[in-house]
């Protein structure tokens, strides 16, 4: 039942060309539980586990795709909160439930194994173990299908959040710091996406001129698009419109980085199937299909990124999808860059120049019409900070708009091709979707 | 200041034994001519093992960049808050860079570009860390 842990599926290098898979593997299904703040400790209906197993059932639902077709899982096992959860992101040490929920399994960690196991699916031959996030999960899976290790294949994003303050646990409870650690906790750095980006946008902002709220159009303008997801927290729970006063009225967490902009933590799962075009082509949805995927994980020369090394990175990340893909900006129609953490989307922007926004250009973009009606429909998703920290709902925008069922999201331009990533510019993952196989 | 504690390991050993003598010891790779910090196994550039030595260099930088940590992770930091951190770049080699807290300079009051100086601060007895001040 378990696939190949050193499985060599990584598009990770320069210079690799077109994929040799493109277009020859689809996405046929989405499925996405409710958006829960939190998991109440209670709700068995509501656990990481039983929202997963709900987010499989409908990615499976919305293919028309029965458990036995089902051959390869791929299910991220790892907290999102990392080596800091402490008591938001581990159920122990309370005491566990009847099976299956008598350990974290199910209830704070969710893998392929648990999965299999609880959903009766009896023909899985690929089930990887150690599997990364969803940023480089969703190209593990197009190039196993590619590649013929599995046909039919549920990629499973759970992200859980518990009782408790996130990430006040575990390491960042210690008052030693070990390993990496002691290079940078010891002066205040707990780690994290913020830490990687807020240095070097403050050189981006006196490098390029700019003010941190700046950032207050697109960060709104998330909020906006997360309101218009049906399945997305802030929709679900009634969460008003952020407005641009309340963005530059907000209290600071990391000077001057706001506390709109980072993404609220959720307990939330996600699931996509993917399989080969030719079998996309029979399913219930029209097929959105896979033109490339690549990765990057890029080591910084010292203690902490600056910009000259994120610009590098992102362009290189950026060569490296067109290159994969055989397209260029200006034939991407869809941009769903990651957003958790507001200063870091204008890197991607620039690198991928989307739309023509060269360096430092960003904020100038931002400052326009970037709603998903207007011209430049930037971070269609509305992405982590409109829908909380599910980190998929880029991937599941450039699908919708692929297909045209993004409903009030639904572009107006173009949408024939869809960029999407969870990734830092130091690490993670893109993946280009397109309408067309070719 | 309350600050975390590092926990030596074999490789940062002889950067921490000379930060507790007070002075100022990064790796050197003699192949690419170039420092490196933190600590690594190999040369990052060249991936030589056997090029790198121990090398102490003057405690002198410029200020690149700064935030101040006002809501935090670190539960040891929490009564420091507000608190500067700074990124500061090496000049014997601006590849480098170092976090700092400026001791001595007020929240909200770092001047970026500014030059700095290191300083040597205990944490625990017996341990030092290197921290930076701005250069009067």
């Amino acid at each position: 039942m378990s696939g190949p842990d050193r499985y060599q599926w990584r598009r990770d290098k320069d210079g690799l060309g077109v994929w040799e898979h493109r277009g020859k593997v689809a996405v046929a299904g989405v499925g996405h539980s409710p958006v829960d703040r939190r998991w109440d400790g209670v709700s068995m209906d509501k656990t990481l586990g039983a929202y997963s197993i709900l987010a499989c059932q409908k990615a499976m639902d919305d293919a028309g795709v029965t458990p036995d077709q089902i051959d390869g899982v791929i299910c991220c096992d790892s907290h999102i909160a990392g080596g800091s959860g402490g008591s938001a992101s581990q159920w122990a040490p309370r005491p566990y439930f009847p099976p299956p929920y008598d350990s974290e399994w199910g209830l704070t960690l969710v893998n392929a194994k648990w999965l299999i196991e609880q959903m009766h699916l009896p023909n899985v031959k690929f089930a990887p173990t150690g599997v990364p996030t969803i940023s480089e999960m969703v190209g593990m899976a197009a190039q196993a299908v590619g590649d013929g290790v599995c046909s039919t294949c549920l990629v499973i994003y759970p992200t859980g959040n518990l009782e408790g303050r996130y990430r006040r646990g575990g390491e960042n409870a210690d008052d030693y710091a070990r390993g990496a650690r002691q290079w940078t906790a010891p002066w205040g750095n707990h780690g994290g996406n913020d830490f990687i980006n807020i240095f070097p946008h403050g050189q981006y902002c006196r490098k390029y001129g700019g003010k941190h709220d700046d950032l207050a159009p697109f960060v709104v303008n998330q909020h906006r698009n997360g309101l218009l997801t049906p399945w997305g927290y802030n929709a679900t729970h009634n969460v008003p419109q952020l407005t641009v006063e309340d963005y530059v009225n907000s209290r600071y967490i990391l000077n001057p980085l706001r506390l709109w902009d980072c993404d609220r933590p959720v307990n939330a799962s996600a699931a996509y199937l993917f399989t080969t075009a030719e079998r996309a082509r029979d399913m219930r949805q029209k097929p959105v299909y896979v033109l490339n995927h690549s990765q990057h994980n890029f080591r910084k020369r010292s203690t902490q990124e600056d910009l000259d090394e994120i610009e590098d990175w992102t362009d290189r990340a950026a060569r490296r999808m067109y290159e994969g893909a055989g397209l260029g900006p200006a034939e991407v129609d869809i941009f769903n860059p990651y957003d958790g953490y507001a200063p870091m989307a204008q890197f991607f922007l620039e690198g991928f120049q989307w739309h023509g926004v060269k360096r430092g250009d960003a904020f100038a973009f931002y400052a326009g019409d970037i709603r998903v009606e207007g011209p430049h429909p930037f971070c269609s998703s509305g992405g982590n900070l409109g829908n909380g920290r599910t980190r998929t709902a880029m991937y599941t925008d450039c699908i919708e708009q692929l297909r045209g069922t993004a409903g009030a999201r639904q572009v107006k331009v173009r949408a024939e091709t869809a960029l999407g990533a969870f990734t830092t510019p130091s690490s993670g993952g893109w993946i280009m979707f397109g309408k067309h196989p070719s | 200041m309350p600050k975390l504690i590092p926990v030596p390991d074999a490789l940062s050993k002889p950067f921490w034994d000379a930060v507790n003598q007070r002075r100022l010891v990064l790796q050197h790779c003699a192949a690419c001519n170039r420092l490196q910090y933190p600590p690594q196994q190999a040369c990052q550039v060249c991936n030589s093992a056997a090029s790198l030595t121990w090398k102490e260099v003057e405690g002198r930088g410029h200020i690149a960049a700064s935030i101040v940590i006002e809501d935090g992770r670190l539960n040891r930091r929490m009564p420091d808050q507000p608190y500067n951190l700074a990124m500061v770049t090496l000049d014997a080699d601006q590849r480098v860079n170092f976090y700092s807290n400026l001791p001595g300079t007020p929240p909200y009051k770092v001047p970026v570009g500014a030059a700095v100086e290191v300083m040597f601060e205990e944490v625990a007895p017996g341990q030092l860390i290197h921290e930076w001040r701005v250069v009067a």
